[in-house]
C-alpha cells in the first residue's frame, strides 16, 4: 500500500503551529522588504507585511478552530487583530503623506537621498 | 488512508498563495507589481482567517487593507514616481546580507513554531465535531464593553479579561480623526508652497 | 484492485484496464495521485467538486448572461430616451440577439498592446476587474428562509460584499497604470479618488438596515422585511426612506455609472482607462461593470426593498410554501428568486435611465456631491434611524403598522430563546440554536435589554464600564 506524503498531509487538520510559521514567512519576507528597499512605499509595503504576520498569529491563537483548550486567547486574538488592521490603515495614510512631503523635498522617494542629517 | 480534511487543503492553498506573493513583493523591483503582489497576498491571508473562524475580521482585512489602504499606497506611488515604470535595484551585496539574515530568522521562528506540542493540530474528529462560532455579535458586544462569550467564566483571575475593549476603542476612533486631520495638513501644507512643482507632476 | 476502476460496468469497452490487474501498485499510485483521495469512496471527493463547480456555473451564467440582456436593454432604452429605435434586426423582432454579435465582433478583434506597456499587468487588469465583479455574488442570497439559496451563507454577508465590490477599482487602477497612455492613468486616478470616497457614505447607508435587523447576515436581513411591502425597510421610517436615496446614489457612483462616469469621460479622456484596450480584454471590463450594477442592484433590493419578499405576500396567501425540500417550498423559493432579480433589472434600468437623462458631472463636483452632501446626509440619517429604531422599535411603515408577529428571526446565538426568561444569571443568555423562533420582536428587545443590563451588572465589579453607567 502506498501513502502518498501529500495525501497524509492533507488528511489531519492544521494547528496553530502552521499558522505561526505562515506568519513568520510573512514577518520575515516584511523585515527584508523593510532592510533592502531604497523605495518609500517598498518601505511602507514591508511594514504592511510584518503586520499582517503579526495578525495571523493573533488570529490562530484566538481561534477555537485551530486549538480548544483554555489557553485559547479567544475573541482577545480577534479583536486584537482589528485593531491592528485599524491602527495599520491609520499608519499608512500618515507614511503616505510622509512620503508625498519627502517626494516635494527631495524630488524622489528614495529613502536613501534622506541624508541631511549626515551634515 | 482517510479523505482530505477540506479546510486543511484550503490551508495549503492560501498560505501557499500568500507565502509565494510575499516573495514576490520581495524580489520585485517594479513598484505598481509589488503593490498588486501585495493585494494578491493580503487577500489570500483574509482567506486564512476565514478558515480559522473569524469571519469578520477577514471581510474587515478584505475591506481596509485590500480595499482602502493599497488604493492609497498606488496613489502614493502614481503621485510620486518620476518616470513611468519605476524602478530601485538593491545592490547584489545587500541581497546577500539579506538572504543570511532571513534564513536565520526564518529557522529561528520556525523552530519556535515546531517546539509547542500544544500548537500541534488537533485530532481530526475532535476537529470536526466543533460547531461553527458566529463571531460577528460578540465582536460587536466586545468592543461596547461587555463580553458575551466569557459570562461563564468562574475563575477570579481570568474574570479580568471580561472588561471588554469600549475605552480602546474610543481611543482608536480618536486616533483615526487624529490621523485624518494630520494626513490632510500634512499633504496639504506643502502643496501650498510647491504649487508650481506639483503642477508639472500631476 | 481499486474498487474505483471495478464500478465500471462495460467492461469489454475499458479492455486496456486489464494491464493494471498485473500491476495493482501502479494502479493505486496512479489512483492516489489522481484522486488524491481515498479508493474506499472517492465520492464525497467528487460531490464536493460537483456542488462548487455548479455554484461558480450559475454564478458566472448569473452574471454573464445579465450582461447580455442588460447591453442589449441599455441600448433600447437609450433609444427611446433619445426618439430613435435602437438595434432592430439581429434575431428577430427586437434586435434581442445584437448583445451576443457585439460579443461575437469582438471575440475576432486583434488583442493589441502599446508597445510600451506593462505587459503582465496589462493582460491580468481585466480579469482582476471580472473577478471582483464575479465575486460579490458569492454572499448575496437569491431566497431566504431557513434554508436560503446562497453560494456561501456568511455571518457576516453584507460587509463582505461591500468589501469586495471595493476590490474591482483596483483592476481599473492596474489597467490604467499598465497602459502607459496618460488618458489611462487619468482615468485610472479619478476612478481611484471616486471610489475610495464614495465608499464612506455607502458604508454609512448600509450601517441603518444592518442596525434595524440587528445583524450583518443578508438572509436576516431579508427575512426581516416579510409580508406586505409595508414591512419593507424603505419604509420603515422617513430616515430610512432617506437613506435609501443615497445609498442608490453612492451604489451608481460606486460602480462608475454615469453620472458619475468620470474614469471613461470620452469627451475629457478618450475613453478612460480601457483607452489602450481591444476586443475580449475589453468586453470582460464591461461584463464586471454590468455584473456590478447588477450586484449593487440586488444589494440595495435585499437591504431596503424586502429582498425575495414581493410587494403582495403571495406565498403565504395561497398557502405556498411548507418544509424544506417539498414541492411547495421550492416553488415559494423559487418566487423569491423572481423577485430579487426583477428587483435588481428594475436598479439597473434606473440607473440607464439616469445614464442617459443628466449630464456628467466634473470631478470636483463629484467629490462635492460626495464629502459635503452624501456623507454627512448619511450620517445624519444613521443617527435620526437610530433614535426612531430606539424609541419605536416594534413599529413598521413610518411607525404606523406593527412589525408582525411571524417575522422570521434566524438568532445569532445570543438571544434567549423565549420562555426562559426568568432564570437568573450567566445561563440567561443561551445559545438559541440555529433557527429559534421569538414570539414578537418587541418582547425580544425587551429580553435583550434586560440581559444586557445583567451582563452589564456583572461587570460592575470592574468599575470599568458598570461606573459609567
Amino acid at each position: 500500500m502506498i501513502h502518498l506524503p501529500l495525501a497524509h498531509l492533507l488528511s489531519e487538520p492544521v494547528g496553530v503551529s502552521h499558522y505561526v510559521m505562515v506568519g513568520a514567512v510573512l514577518f520575515t519576507c516584511g523585515v527584508l522588504c523593510m532592510a533592502t528597499k531604497r523605495n518609500a512605499l517598498g518601505v511602507l509595503m514591508g511594514i504592511e507585511l510584518v503586520l499582517n504576520g503579526a495578525n495571523l498569529n493573533f488570529i490562530a491563537f484566538g481561534s477555537h478552530v485551530l486549538r480548544n483548550d483554555v489557553n485559547s486567547l479567544g475573541l482577545d486574538g480577534q479583536l486584537m487583530a482589528m485593531f491592528v488592521i485599524v491602527l495599520a490603515a491609520a499608519e499608512a495614510a500618515v507614511l503616505l503623506a510622509i512620503a508625498l512631503n519627502f517626494y516635494n523635498n527631495h524630488n524622489s522617494i528614495d529613502v536613501d537621498r534622506a541624508d541631511e542629517l549626515l551634515g | 488512508m482517510e479523505s482530505i480534511y477540506w479546510p486543511t487543503f484550503f490551508f495549503w492553498l492560501f498560505s501557499l498563495i500568500s507565502c509565494s506573493f510575499a516573495v514576490g513583493v520581495l524580489l520585485a523591483s517594479n513598484i505598481v507589481r509589488m503593490a498588486f503582489y501585495l493585494v494578491l497576498s493580503l487577500a489570500s491571508i483574509a482567506g486564512l482567517f476565514f478558515l480559522a473562524g473569524a469571519d469578520f475580521v477577514g471581510a474587515m482585512q478584505i475591506m481596509i487593507y485590500v480595499g482602502g489602504t493599497l488604493v492609497l499606497l498606488i496613489f502614493g506611488v502614481m503621485l510620486t514616481s518620476q518616470e513611468r515604470f519605476i524602478e530601485m535595484k538593491t545592490p547584489s551585496g545587500e541581497w546577500v546580507i539579506a538572504f543570511f539574515i532571513g534564513a536565520s530568522l526564518l529557522g529561528l521562528l520556525f523552530q519556535v513554531a515546531q517546539g509547542v506540542p500544544a500548537w500541534q493540530g488537533m485530532d481530526r474528529l475532535e476537529a470536526e465535531a466543533i460547531a461553527v462560532e458566529k463571531t460577528a455579535t460578540p465582536i460587536g458586544m466586545g468592543l461596547l464593553g461587555v463580553r458575551v462569550d466569557k459570562l461563564d467564566e468562574t475563575d477570579k483571575s481570568r474574570q479580568a479579561g471580561m472588561s471588554g475593549y469600549l475605552l480602546i476603542f474610543e481611543i482608536v476612533s480618536v486616533h483615526l480623526l487624529v490621523v485624518l486631520i494630520g494626513a490632510a495638513y500634512l499633504a496639504r501644507a506643502k502643496r501650498k508652497q510647491n504649487r508650481e512643482n506639483l503642477a508639472s507632476v500631476t | 484492485m481499486p474498487r474505483g476502476l471495478l464500478v465500471v460496468t462495460n467492461w469489454k469497452k475499458w479492455q486496456w484496464l486489464r494491464w493494471f490487474e498485473e500491476k495493482p501498485k501502479v494502479a493505486r499510485f496512479l489512483l492516489e495521485l489522481t484522486l488524491f483521495d481515498t479508493y474506499i469512496c472517492p465520492w464525497p471527493w467528487l460531490a464536493y467538486t460537483i456542488a462548487g463547480l455548479v455554484h461558480v456555473a450559475l454564478i458566472l451564467n448569473l452574471v454573464a448572461v445579465s450582461a447580455l440582456v442588460f447591453i442589449w436593454l441599455e441600448r433600447k432604452i437609450s433609444g427611446r430616451i433619445q426618439d430613435r429605435l435602437g438595434p432592430t434586426r439581429v434575431g428577430g423582432k427586437f434586435g434581442w440577439l445584437q448583445t451576443l454579435a457585439d460579443g461575437l465582433k469582438l471575440l475576432t478583434k486583434e488583442d493589441l498592446m502599446p508597445a510600451t506597456a506593462d505587459g503582465f499587468l496589462f493582460r491580468i487588469a481585466p480579469y482582476v476587474c471580472f473577478c471582483a465583479s464575479i465575486a460579490a455574488f458569492i454572499a448575496i442570497p437569491f431566497a431566504g428562509g431557513p434554508y436560503p439559496w446562497i453560494a456561501q451563507h456568511l455571518n457576516t454577508g453584507v460587509f463582505f460584499v461591500l468589501a469586495v465590490l471595493g476590490l474591482e477599482v483596483f483592476g481599473v487602477i492596474l489597467a490604467g497604470y499598465a497602459s502607459a497612455s496618460k488618458w489611462s492613468l487619468f482615468g485610472a486616478m479619478r476612478e481611484a479618488a471616486q471610489v475610495v470616497s464614495y465608499e464612506v457614505p455607502l458604508g454609512m447607508c448600509v450601517v441603518v438596515p444592518v442596525l434595524i435587523a440587528g445583524s450583518m447576515d443578508m438572509v436576516v436581513i431579508g427575512d426581516r422585511q416579510a409580508g406586505w411591502f409595508t414591512n419593507w425597510l424603505v419604509f420603515h421610517d422617513p430616515f430610512t426612506f432617506i437613506t435609501a436615496c443615497v445609498f442608490f446614489t453612492c451604489a451608481m457612483a460606486s460602480v462608475n455609472r454615469a453620472p458619475f462616469d468620470l474614469a471613461e469621460a470620452e469627451s475629457e479622456l478618450v475613453a478612460g482607462f480601457h483607452t489602450e484596450y481591444s476586443g475580449i480584454r475589453w468586453s470582460f471590463f464591461f461584463m464586471a461593470e454590468y455584473g456590478s450594477m447588477f450586484s449593487v442592484s440586488i444589494l440595495a433590493a435585499i437591504l431596503f426593498f424586502g429582498g425575495w419578499h414581493g410587494p403582495v405576500p403571495i406565498t403565504s396567501l395561497l398557502g405556498v410554501g411548507g418544509e424544506v425540500g417539498t414541492l411547495g417550498w421550492g416553488l415559494a423559493q423559487a418566487l423569491g428568486l423572481a423577485n430579487v432579480l426583477f428587483k435588481g433589472v428594475i436598479g439597473v434600468c434606473l440607473m440607464i435611465w439616469v445614464r442617459w437623462t443628466l449630464p456628467r458631472l466634473r470631478i470636483d463636483q463629484v467629490m462635492t456631491v460626495c464629502l459635503k452632501y452624501c456623507t454627512p446626509i448619511a450620517a445624519v440619517m444613521f443617527l435620526g434611524a437610530t433614535f426612531w429604531h430606539y424609541n419605536l422599535p416594534s413599529k413598521n411603515f413610518f411607525g404606523l403598522t406593527d412589525v408582525p408577529a411571524e417575522v422570521y428571526e434566524i438568532s445569532e446565538g445570543w438571544e434567549r430563546v423565549a420562555g426562559e426568561s426568568q432564570n437568573s444569571g450567566n445561563t440567561e443568555l443561551v445559545a438559541a440554536g440555529e433557527h429559534a423562533r421569538i414570539s414578537s420582536l418587541s418582547d425580544q428587545v425587551l429580553l435583550e435589554n434586560a440581559s444586557l443590563e445583567n451582563a452589564l451588572l456583572e461587570n460592575a465589579s470592574l468599575e470599568n464600564v458598570g461606573g459609567r453607567r
